[in-house]
Order: C-alpha cells, then structure tokens, then sequence
C-alpha cells in the first residue's frame, strides 16, 4: 500500500466512530484529570490492512534469526555471563508488555477522542506480540543453554522473588490508579519514550557482544513498535495541557513516573549492562554513557524540554539528580553488589568479576576499585562453599540493607536515606523523592486538591518480613528456587556448573535465620531509630559500616 | 586477466591505506550450549510452574499461562499499586460469575508468613485454554492472510470489471446496510472486546479477548475500505451514505440501540456473553449470513460474500470457538455451576430480547435488493436455530424470550 493510499485509508476509517445516541460505554476508570473534547489527529496513521502484513513481515525475520541461531549453535558462544542475567530479565519483561495492553482501555473514556482510540487499541496487540514473542525467546533459551535451571521456573520466580517485585512496578504501575497517571504518563510518556531506549536498544547491543544475537533480533522488532507507541503517548499528552487545571497533575506525575523509572529501571538494566557482559573493550559505552546520550540527551533535551513552551513543568532536578546517582552515587554499582550479596535468593547464578573487569571499571568510573573492589574479591573468594557462609552471612564490611517502600529497591546510596511514619507503620525510603511519591504523591489529596483518583502503594513491599525468623533453606525451598535434585540451588555465585562446587540447601541450614529490617525498626523505640538513621546515613559507599565516631 | 588489467589492480593494492583497527567484540568459544554438561536440572527443560491442559505443554501454554500473576497462586508480596480503593490487579469481583475457589480469600502475609499460596490453578478461572491457541505469531499470520486475500479478491474484480454487474439497487444497499454494519464492529472492537482485555483474571483470558477485539476492528476497517474502493470504482457509489443511514435510518436503529447497550455493560463476563452467545448469532450472523450472503450473488455481486465471510469465520470458527469452552467451564464449575447457570439464564432473559427486537428493526433490509434472498422469518429462523445449538453446547436451556 502506498504512503498516499495509507493515508487516504486511514482518513476513511476515522467515518468509523461514532456518537452514542442511546447509551453510553461504561466507564470503568477514574481520572482527576479533564480534557475537553477536541479534533487531535491519531498519530500512528496505522490501518490493519496493513499492519497485519508489516507485523507477519518482522515475525518472519525473528524467527528466521532463532532458527538460525539454533542450527549456527549460536549457544557456542554465548556467555554463560550474560545469559544468566537474561533469567531475571526475561522473567520480569513479559508482565510489563501484557499490562501495557491492559492498560489501553484505561484511555478509552478518559480520553475524549476516537481517533485516538484507534491508536490505542493498535498498542494494545502490539504489546500482546511483544508479551508473547519474549516468552518464545525465553523458552528458546530453556531449550538450548546449557543451564536451564530459571528459565524453566521463570515466572513462578518472578513472582515469589524480590528482584521480581521491584520489576513489577513497571507493569502494575500501567493499570492501577489514575487512568492518565498510569497509562499515559506512567506508561507512554516516561516509561516508553524514555526508558524503552536502554531496555530496548542499549541492551541488545550488549547482548550481541557476548555472543547473543537473538536478544537483538527480538528486542528490535519490538522497539520498532515502541516508536509508534511514543506518538499514542505525546498526543495525549498535548490534549492534558491544553487544559490549565491539568498542570499541577502533570507535573506530580512526571516526577513520580521519572523517578520511579530511573529507581527501577537503571538498577536492572544498568546491572545488566555493566556487571553481564564479558565485553571489556574500553571503546565501548559504559551504562552511564549510554545513559547520558539516549535518556539525558534524546529523551530530556530533545523530547521533554521543549514541551516547556506547552506549560509542561519539568522535574529538571529529579534528572540531574537521577544523573548525580548514577555517576557520581555509583547507583548502579551499588545495585549490583547487592544483586550479587543476595544471590542466594535468587534465581540465576551471578560471575564473579576478574581483573580485566576491575580495570574496565576504574577506566569507565575512575575510582570504583577503591569502593567496591576489594568487596568483589571477597566474592570471588567466598563463591564456592568451603565451610563459609554465603557472602552476605560473612564479615565483609557490608551492612545489610533496608528496603525502599517505594520503588522497594533497597536503600544503597546509604546518606539519602530516610524514614517517615506513614500509615501507621516506619517506613524507610532510597530518597526523598520515594517518600513523597508514597507520603503525598499517592494520596487522595495532592497539595490541598482532592485526587480521589490517584491510586495506592499496596502489597508487601518489603520482601524480608514474610521470611523473618526463617532459616534461609526453608526461604529458599519455600520460593521453589532449587534444582531438581531436590537440594542444589538454582542460583550460584559463580558460574561453575560442576556439581560438588554448588551450593546446596544443606550450606544454607547452617546460616543464621533472616530478620526483616523494617520488622526490626518498627520495634526500636524514638531514640534507637534515630540513632539506627544517624549511623545509616553515615555507612557505605559499597555498604560499608559507618565509621567509629570521631574516627 | 589482461596484464594491464593486473597492474592496475597490483598498483590498486600497494597504494590501499590500511585500514584503522576497529574496536569490535571478539567471539569466544563457551560451550554454552544444553547438553554439553551434566548437573542438576541440566535436563529440565519445560516451564515447571503449571499443569498442562493435556499430557505435553504446548507452545500456546508456554508462552501465555501465568504471565499475569495470581495473589491466590504466586505473587508472594501480592498487588503492589492499587486503585482509589485499593484493589490491585484483577479483582474477581469483576464479573458476577464465579470459578472454583475463587471465594477463598487472598494468603494474608505479615511477619514470617512465608510466601505460600495455592496450588496450582488456584482456582477454576485458571483452567481455561483458548482452543484457537491464539499468540503473536498466530494471530498475525492469520489476519494477514485475511487481508491478503481480501485485497486480491477485491483487486480481481477491479480488474474484472466485476462491480459493473451489479443491480442498482444492490450498490445502494452496499453504500447504506452493508457500510452501516461496519459501525457495529468498530463499536464492540473497542468499547466492548478491547475494553474487557483489562478485565479478566487471566492472561489467557485476555489474550484471547483482545485477538477477538482486532477480529472486530479489522473487520470495520474490511468494510470501511472496500467503502472507499467502490467509491472510486461504481459510479454514483455514495461513500458517505453509511452514516446517515447508522444515525437515522429506523431499520437500524435498534442494532445501534443494542450496539450502545453492549458497550456499556459493566461485568466483563456479561459483556462477551452477551456479544458472543446472543448478539452475533441472532443479530450478526442473522445479518451477514441470511441476508447479504443470500443476496449479493443474485445481485451480480460475488466479491462481497468474500469479505463478509471473513468476518463470518472470524465469528463461528475463531471468536465462538474460544467463548463457548470459556462459558462451559463456567457452567459445569464444580462449585459455583449453578450458581452460574442462573446468572447466564437471567442474562440470556435480558439480552435474547433486545437481540430478538434489534434483528426484527431490520426486516425492511430483506425488500431492498431486486434479488430478494430467502424471506426474513427463515432467515431468523435458521438463526434462532443456530443460537439455541449454541445454548445446548454450553448447557444452557433456550429462554422463552426467544418465541418472540
């Protein structure tokens, strides 16, 4: 079909809606936001006729690539580094995909616009093809890496697992709450047109340097989408500021999806990226480069700043300061180490780092081997089981954290740590900006103005209260996270597959029971948590214990 | 090659810079592939944390079942964003009808609880395999071969002249009752079918709705083009008559009434109920098979049945073929059947009715075409037939509503 006969076709479809005389559609969903009726083109100019083609076109090329791949046995080269990492990846990206196709009918009354709706309802198969064909690509890797273990119990995991929850914010953030907070703020507008860009292309480019070019050839087809969704999101988005009341939402919510974004998103995709590959050539970019060009540079400058002369209020701050913990706070690097100093409750195995990754480190972030080098030798040396404990249960000058309520990574960057009493219970918060979102921002008034729309932070955010007092065998077998032998461990802190240098449930028997951190401050009185704060502001970086007072 | 020649390129290579050294990641031989070790787990290579339906998974269940959790199954820490009201996810409560266990709370977690929920499935609704085994790479091959196929057709006839052959009468009751139909499929696409993908408590429930919302949407957007060609093939052909006649026309007006009132139907299992056990049997195919169907051959026109026949196999073959195992279940639920059978018979008592009257608004449709198809009453006969087999296969007893 030729672009001219595209566009007169989608011109045709638009004598499609029409104005209800009898009844009106339900109205499932809420918003605090209003829009008023108007003519805003449908950005996708898509029609089915052909789409559909389009959408056959590129499954014939990815599947093409994953036979390809299987009959080239791509899987002789693949590194076992990277692969696993993919475990908890792919564990988590399939629910974000399928909740963004929930979330398209949150726009539906919301938005006064039919022809935006035919956008919307496009997206939504789209991210069904997106849900579906990372599920293959999962189950191609169960079938062909040597080590299955993960992959096969990958959503079961997903569910039960901390690393899991904290990946299911940007899914559950899509479909709950304000119909325009969630699905197009949230959604489109942060998590799409920002973060789609180093989960979607930063990544596979990574994935093809350790010798995965399937990653690439999926991920790909599925950015091709992203571009499309982008525009479903900025139209919407110029409907809400043409209304002068919608403002002061806006700007709430940008900060919110922002921050929430760069907590969730940067930790995992930056972990990735940096600690799983075994590509450490210096020319390549590290994560706070490529953070630097496709979210600081595309996503901040280009897109969101000139949105300014709309009356859109930008959280410049939250974007210098998301800039500030990633090169200056080694956020990543401090998410990293604590992925890997809680390995035993996951679901992949994490390698060790060597030399070559040392050096690669200090070139890329000069200064890194003083703060977390000598704690990553430590690792290497407590990997095996060999009498010892796992890294977390031993003196290595690292304190165990307290959850984030909010985006409930747990709070690493140890100075910006704060508690609040929030519903009746002491939380603790990664920043100031996490307690808000919880304190104020999820509220049913925002800053005097009722929000009876805006959602709520539910759930059992901190994984460690179901569990405390539990011998950690028990919390393992008790996720499913054991192989089928019945004893050796999914997850490994290295990534020797001979069987006798693999923990087993019987190592973990040994180990002191877990407590929960904010079980454990909710019972401090006023003055221990105060102090417990004044010593936990003063600890890390690398989770270093606070020095001795005066030292 | 002529020596000439030879020394050029001789010249060509001594004088080629090198080029600079690129910075490329260098393959590395890992062995990474399955079966190069043996250790535990190094064989269990199928997704372990559901039952199949039959002995082997298949590739639909792989990549569908459990990816939209379940706080009554996994999902250890439960919901985490909430609405207004604080519930996350997909309540049950969001259709009256009821699966097997549902009614068991939630695992209630605090301090030391553990992670625990129920074993698989949980519950009833967890059951439910769509027999279309509807994903990605199914769902688009299927509709790109419907366009395709309906792009030739239509293109065959261009070239054929073929709409030349039409009676008068039948290009304007293209231009008017066939175009106004398309309003219809629009109308559920998204304000029913689409809308109800947010709805359900599993993801193979979803999945299956959605693929059924772009049957609908492509099948309007089938109609609304083939609109547009006859448009620049027919002379005469009114493009824009299909919305008069959807806004005003009173033969029509009870279809749009009842269109309307499916959209805005709250409980997501009445709604695809509603649309797929009554309304299209008695009203779709009503319309689609025992009129123009009838009709359009003896009207010089075979190019229509093509594209209305898509949509007709979208219907029998695809959408009721996943809505019937969907309500069975539901029927023959071991602890709520009954309760079940009720709430689908008062549904059918409500919407058999407006079903019933929307399809008699349109027998004056049937005196239109010169070429008269079989009479109104057998066709709605044959439909009414059609429904009540429907009705017999889920379970269900025919509502008196339907004599009228």
């Amino acid at each position: 079909m030729s672009r001219q006969s595209v566009a007169k076709a989608h011109q045709k479809i638009q004598e499609l809606s029409w104005e209800p005389a009898y009844h009106e559609p339900v109205s499932h969903y809420g918003t605090d936001y209003t829009f008023q009726k108007a003519k805003k083109r449908d950005p996708l100019k898509q029609v089915l006729r052909s789409y559909f083609p389009m959408q056959e076109e590129k499954d014939h090329r990815v599947y093409g690539a994953s036979d390809g791949a299987i009959r080239g046995n791509m899987f002789r080269q693949v590194q076992e580094r990277w692969l696993e990492w993919q475990k908890l990846f792919l564990s988590i990206i399939p629910l974000p995909e399928i909740s963004a196709a929930r979330a398209m009918p949150l726009l539906f009354r919301t938005v006064p616009n039919p022809e935006l709706h035919n956008g919307q309802a496009i997206q939504m198969i789209d991210e069904v093809r997106h849900s579906t064909i990372q599920q293959n690509l999962k189950r191609l890797y169960m079938n062909n890496y040597i080590d299955p273990a993960g992959f096969n119990s990958s959503l079961r995991n997903f569910q039960n697992d901390y690393c899991g929850t904290i990946g299911r914010q940007f899914a559950e953030g899509f479909i709950t709450g304000d119909a325009i907070t969630a699905a197009s703020i949230y959604l489109t507008i942060v998590a799409e047109t920002a973060f789609t860009n180093t989960l979607f292309v930063a990544m596979p480019a990574e994935a093809a340097a350790n010798g995965d070019y399937l990653l690439p050839t999926v991920f790909h087809s599925v950015q091709s989408d992203e571009s499309r969704h982008i525009s479903n999101g900025y139209a919407t988005l110029l409907m809400a500021l043409s209304d002068e009341g919608n403002h002061q939402l806006l700007e709430r919510d940008l900060r919110y999806a922002w921050w929430n974004n760069h907590r969730v998103v940067d930790a995992a995709i930056g972990t990735f990226i940096e600690y799983g590959t075994k590509d450490r050539r210096k020319e390549r970019e590290s994560y706070a480069e490529m953070w630097r060009r496709w979210i600081y540079d595309d996503y901040y400058r280009s897109y969101l700043v000139p949105l300014e002369k709309y009356g859109l209020t930008i959280p410049h701050d939250l974007i210098e300061e998301s800039w500030n913990q990633i090169w200056n706070k080694g956020y990543v690097h401090e998410v990293a180490q604590f992925f890997a100093t809680g390995w035993l409750a996951n679901y992949w195995r994490i390698d060790p780092m060597t030399d070559e990754d040392f050096e690669w480190f200090e070139y890329k972030y000069p200064g890194w081997y003083d703060k977390y080098g000598k704690w990553w030798e430590n690792y290497s040396r407590l990997s095996v089981p060999n009498g010892h404990n796992p890294i977390a249960l031993e003196d290595v000058d690292y304190v165990y954290p307290h959850r984030c309520w909010t985006c409930m990574v747990p709070c690493l960057v140890r100075e910006d740590m704060v508690t609040e009493k929030v519903d009746g219970q002491w939380r603790t918060y990664c920043h100031e900006a996490c307690r808000w979102t919880d304190a104020e921002a999820f509220r049913p008034t925002y800053q005097g103005r009722q929000t009876p729309n805006m959602g709520q932070l539910i759930g059992s955010r901190e994984w460690e209260t179901l569990y405390h007092g539990w011998n950690w065998a028990d919390i393992v077998s008790d996720m499913g996270f054991v192989r089928d032998d019945g004893k050796t461990l999914v997850a490994q802190p290295h990534l020797d597959l001979n069987p006798k240098k693999m923990w087993t449930l019987d190592h973990l028997r040994r180990c002191p029971p877990l407590q929960s951190p904010n079980v454990l401050l909710n019972e401090m009185t006023d003055a221990e948590r105060a102090a417990f704060q004044a010593d936990y502001n003063r600890q890390g970086p690398a989770g270093r214990p606070a020095p001795a007072t005066g030292s | 090659m002529p020596a000439s020649e030879a020394k050029k390129g001789n010249e060509q290579m001594t004088t080629t810079q090198e080029p600079q050294q690129r910075s490329v990641p260098k393959p590395v031989f890992t062995d990474a592939e399955a079966g190069a070790r043996e250790f535990p787990d190094s064989n269990a290579r199928r997704f372990n944390y559901f039952t199949p339906k039959k002995r082997k998974q298949s590739h639909y269940e792989d990549v569908t079942v459990e990816v939209q959790p379940d706080p009554r199954h996994y999902l250890a820490q439960g919901w985490l964003y909430g609405f207004a009201d604080g519930k996350g996810g997909y309540p049950l409560d969001w259709t009256a009808l009821k699966a097997w266990g549902s009614d068991r709370p939630e695992p209630r977690r605090g301090p030391g609880s553990g992670g625990q929920g129920y074993e698989w499935p949980a519950h009833g609704w967890h059951e439910f395999r769509d027999p279309n085994e509807e994903w990605e790479l199914t769902l688009y091959r299927y509709n790109s071969n419907v366009v395709r196929q309906l792009n030739q057709n239509i293109d065959a006839a261009r070239q054929a002249k073929a709409f030349e052959q039409w009676n008068p009468n039948w290009v304007q009751f293209v231009a008017q009752h066939l175009g106004a139909w398309m309003h219809v499929d629009h109308g559920l696409g998204l304000y029913l079918f689409a809308n109800a993908n947010r709805r359900a408590p599993t993801n193979m429930h979803n999945n299956a709705i959605s693929v059924n919302s772009m049957h609908r949407i492509r099948a309007a957007q089938d109609l609304a083009l083939y609109n547009f060609t006859l448009s620049e093939e027919i002379e005469g052909f009114d493009g824009a008559a299909h919305l008069q006649t959807w806004k005003s026309d009173p033969a029509w007006q009870g279809v749009r009434e009842t269109a309307e009132q499916l959209t805005g139907i709250w409980d997501w299992c009445e709604a695809v109920f509603a649309a797929n056990v009554v309304f299209e049997p008695l009203v779709g195919e009503l319309f689609r098979s025992h009129l123009v169907q009838q009709a359009a051959p003896a009207n010089g026109d075979f190019v229509t049945p093509t594209l209305v026949g898509a949509e007709e196999f979208d219907f029998a073959e695809r959408d009721l073929r996943y809505t019937k195992p969907m309500f069975e279940l539901l029927v023959n639920d071991k602890e709520f059947g009954t309760h079940n059978t009720e709430l689908m018979q008062s549904w059918l008592q409500n919407w058999v009715p407006r079903c019933i009257a929307a399809a008699r608004t349109l027998q004056p449709l049937w005196s239109q075409p010169d070429a008269k198809p079989r009479r109104f009453e057998d066709g709605l006969d044959r439909a009414k037939s059609r429904f009540s087999v429907i009705l017999s296969d889920l379970g269900l007893q025919t509502p008196k509503e339907l004599n009228q």
